[in-house]
């Protein structure tokens, strides 16, 4: 009796910090970041983006103190999860910006259900699903997710370029399958035809096969391809003497396909693509933030310019602090002044003005950017058309953009979208 | 000393001998190299177009393999030589495979010539095998897991040491002018039904030289191996060592050597890797299993048999890609499974 009267005491004890940190003056944010394996220097740039964001209001917020806890992962959906309850659990953070990629965003969907009383804002993670099958309501998005990304491409190269007849080369997974939905969706309504799709297993490196199967009779080929995948079919495309004309899907002509090494990058020299951002955007809301990034880090600790992730872990800090800020930093009976803001936050961000829907998901700006040769005789990109308000049902109704499927192999109906259903 | 010999081609005696043996099985290979000539070599009428796709498509598929199988055996002949000679299972080969392809950037780059590449990263890398062999695993001869874990962590070391230096990008190595662009091979791509005009296969031509290089360097091997006397002192060590050494060969000398030799081929593949495809952290564990799975199909120490494997799994690959996409990972360790299950010492491996 005794023993369990102390026990009990000793509990007590050991929740009374907890307790005590919830009603100081102090907001803990943790930051869920992969800072291992493919992506780490861009889980790095997203470190430096929160800290930059959060330094613009001098790391108070309605009085509060603003703290930080970084928590590594390593993409793996797992360890995303075993992080964010450590966050939750030992750091006892108010609030979890992140995660990273894909996968992690579906596992984090699910971890938020177990913890309503917490927010989650999404770092930069893309997967569709995470937003749009049985959503959390404390997860919020406030950047594009992979098919809005590739929404805008397709009518741009209708008619502004003419290519109406495409094959497709995509990578044979949830993101090559996502990204490529918002190209053909957006390329089949505006009166494209897709006359053969190719599935390419991840890290295959051989595509002689696939490049011997490629139609004559196209206009184009669309490649969604990223990374090493993308440089080894450049590579082959050339010494097989293909010379048809491209377009690239979002992480085709990104900075790690457009800075490696070697001249295998030049067949893309004229390819449109589409994303998120254009590094050379005019809009001052764009060019004040480079120029703050760039002037808030020395050059050798930080990227030539805030990469994909960077702006996305950014443009969520940015959300978290007017959504505290029109709180009032009030985060008491479950956080329910603060969710209602960021509901119905209207946010200004470095690529435009961003809002929400029911699913917490964002509607905002897709840019086109065609591959150009650049100054040091690499190549870069130019921003050559913006699609603003592209929303997740990119544009149709709701009931319509679900009769489509969920992201896969033939998930969309050329055909049938020509039509105009 | 006939046991030796395992490298050798069945003579015209042997074939003989098997047609006798195996009626049955005579015809069914012989049936099976006809119908395969016939797809290669014939114009393909249009039934066959319906079900299988243009020949064009089966013909790339087939000298992607080919040729995919020639670079793997450039990796494999090194890896196979130094366990067939030595007992070390040396799983840093990927790393050579790498540090050649990242060496062959930068010489191809600075010096503006692909051929020129290939002695020198063939002499540095080999070096580097060298040192590895004289510093490190024959200090600690004859105990074969401890080589073997040791060269894990080389190749941890290394690949570090690697992303250090040339970074996480992707590197490639353009081919030289001479062998960019395709060029037309003597094989039948399409016959035009109504003009009669026959359209040949038109097929990179960089990759077919590499082809042409591989089967150069495998004959010379093969020779060196079959008729020098360093080949036999060689093909002696494989078979026994401790008799060898007995008989008054400084055997240590055939270890350096070879060791050498293995980790140049190696580096040589490696600039090949990168003009076919490309290099970045990774490659080297992705071609160190290539290679375990060609060896382990060839069988262990055998130069004729990393070819085979090299063949075999190279086509496979390619042919699943093309004809069965979702399965073409798994087909190479299903043709794994099966050797292993029926003829465990590998395809030409001798029974030890």
């Amino acid at each position: 009796m005794r023993k369990s009267l102390l026990g009990a005491v000793a509990v007590a004890a050991l929740m009374l910090p907890g307790a005590a940190l919830a009603q100081s003056g102090t907001i803990k944010i943790g930051i869920l970041v992969a800072l291992e394996g493919a992506f780490a220097t861009g889980g790095q740039d997203g470190v430096r983006n929160v800290e930059l964001a959060l330094k613009q209001v001098n790391n108070t917020i309605a009085g509060k103190k603003i703290e930080t806890v970084v928590a590594p992962t390593d993409t793996k959906p797992d360890t995303t999860v075993r992080m964010a309850r450590k966050l939750v659990e030992q750091d006892k953070v108010d609030l979890i910006i992140g995660p990273l990629s894909g996968s992690e965003g579906i596992a984090m969907r699910d971890f938020a259900k177990t913890i309503p009383d917490k927010v989650v804002i999404n770092g930069i993670s893309g997967a569709l699903e995470t937003t749009w099958v049985d959503p959390a309501p404390n997860f919020y998005r406030f950047n594009l997710d992979g098919s809005q990304w590739g929404y805008g491409l397709g009518s741009y190269v209708v008619k502004k370029k003419g290519w109406k007849r495409v094959a497709t080369i995509a990578a044979d997974y949830s993101f090559g399958y996502t990204n490529f939905m918002g190209f053909a969706v957006d390329f089949c309504k505006s009166g494209g035809d897709i006359v053969q799709r190719f599935w390419q297993p991840l890290g295959q490196s051989d595509f002689g096969g696939i490049i011997a199967q490629l139609p004559d009779n196209v206009d184009a080929i669309y490649l969604g391809l990223g990374g090493t995948d993308a440089i080894n079919f450049l590579n082959q495309y050339q010494q097989a003497g293909e010379k048809t004309r491209l377009i690239g899907g979002t992480i085709m002509a990104d900075q790690t396909v457009l800075t490696a090494k070697g001249r295998a990058k030049d067949a893309l020299k004229g390819t449109p693509t589409s994303g998120p951002f254009s590094a050379d955007n005019k809009d001052p809301a764009w060019t004040s933030y480079v120029k703050l990034y760039q002037e808030s880090f020395p050059a050798n600790q930080r990227l030539p310019s805030p990469s994909l992730f960077g702006l996305g872990y950014y443009t969520a800090t940015l959300a978290a602090i007017k959504g505290l800020e029109a709180a009032g930093g009030d985060l008491s009976n479950g956080q329910a002044k603060f969710k209602e803001a960021l509901n119905k936050l209207q946010l200004d961000s470095p690529v435009g003005k961003i809002t929400l829907n029911e699913n917490r998901q964002a509607t905002g700006t897709v840019f086109v950017n065609e591959v150009v040769d650049g100054p040091d005789g690499n190549m870069t990109s130019k921003m050559v058309d913006k699609t603003e308000n592209v929303n997740q049902t990119l544009g149709m109704t709701t009931a319509q953009f679900r009769a489509l499927g969920l992201p896969s192999r033939d998930a969309v109906d050329c055909a049938k979208l020509r039509a105009g259903g | 000393m006939a046991k030796v010999r395992h490298g050798k081609l069945p003579g015209r005696y042997e074939m003989n001998n098997f047609i006798k043996r195996y009626p049955l099985w005579s015809v069914i290979f012989l049936l099976l190299a006809i119908a395969f000539l016939y797809l290669v070599l014939a114009p393909w009428p249009p039934e066959l177009v319906a079900s299988w796709g243009r020949k064009q498509i089966f013909l790339n598929a087939l000298l992607g393999g080919i040729t995919l199988g020639a670079l793997y055996f450039l990796v494999a002949a090194g890896f196979t030589l130094i366990f067939g000679l030595m007992r070390i299972v040396n799983l840093a080969h990927g790393s050579l495979f790498l540090i050649g392809g990242y060496l062959g950037y930068e010489v191809a780059t600075a010096s503006g010539s692909w051929l020129l590449a290939f002695p020198i990263v063939f002499i540095v890398v080999g070096l580097i095998g060298l040192l590895m062999q004289f510093f490190i695993f024959s200090k600690m001869e004859g105990e074969e897991l401890r080589q073997t874990l040791v060269s894990i962590g080389l190749s941890i070391v290394l690949a570090d040491l690697m992303l250090w230096w040339w970074g996480g990008q992707s590197y490639s190595i353009l081919a030289p002018q001479f062998l960019q662009g395709p060029m037309e091979l003597p094989l039948v791509s399409n016959v035009n039904d109504s003009t009669g005009a026959v359209t040949w296969l038109r097929y990179p031509s960089v990759r077919v030289w590499i082809l042409v290089a591989a089967i150069v360097i495998g004959i010379a091997m093969w020779l060196v191996l079959n008729r020098t006397a360093l080949g036999m002192m060689i093909r002696a060590g494989v078979d026994d060592r401790e008799m060898l050494a007995a008989s008054g060969v400084r055997i240590h000398l055939v270890f350096l050597a070879v060791f050498g030799f293995g980790a140049g081929l190696a580096g040589m593949a490696g600039i090949i890797g990168a003009t076919f495809q490309s290099l970045s952290p990774g490659e080297d564990t992705r071609f160190l299993l290539a290679s375990l799975v060609v060896v382990i199909v060839g069988g262990m120490g055998s130069i004729v048999g990393a070819a085979l494997g090299a063949l075999i799994i190279g086509v496979a690959e390619q042919m699943g890609f093309v004809y069965a996409p979702t399965y073409s990972i798994v087909l190479t360790f299903l043709i794994m499974a099966a050797v292993l299950a029926f003829r465990p010492q590998g395809l030409l491996g001798t029974g030890r």
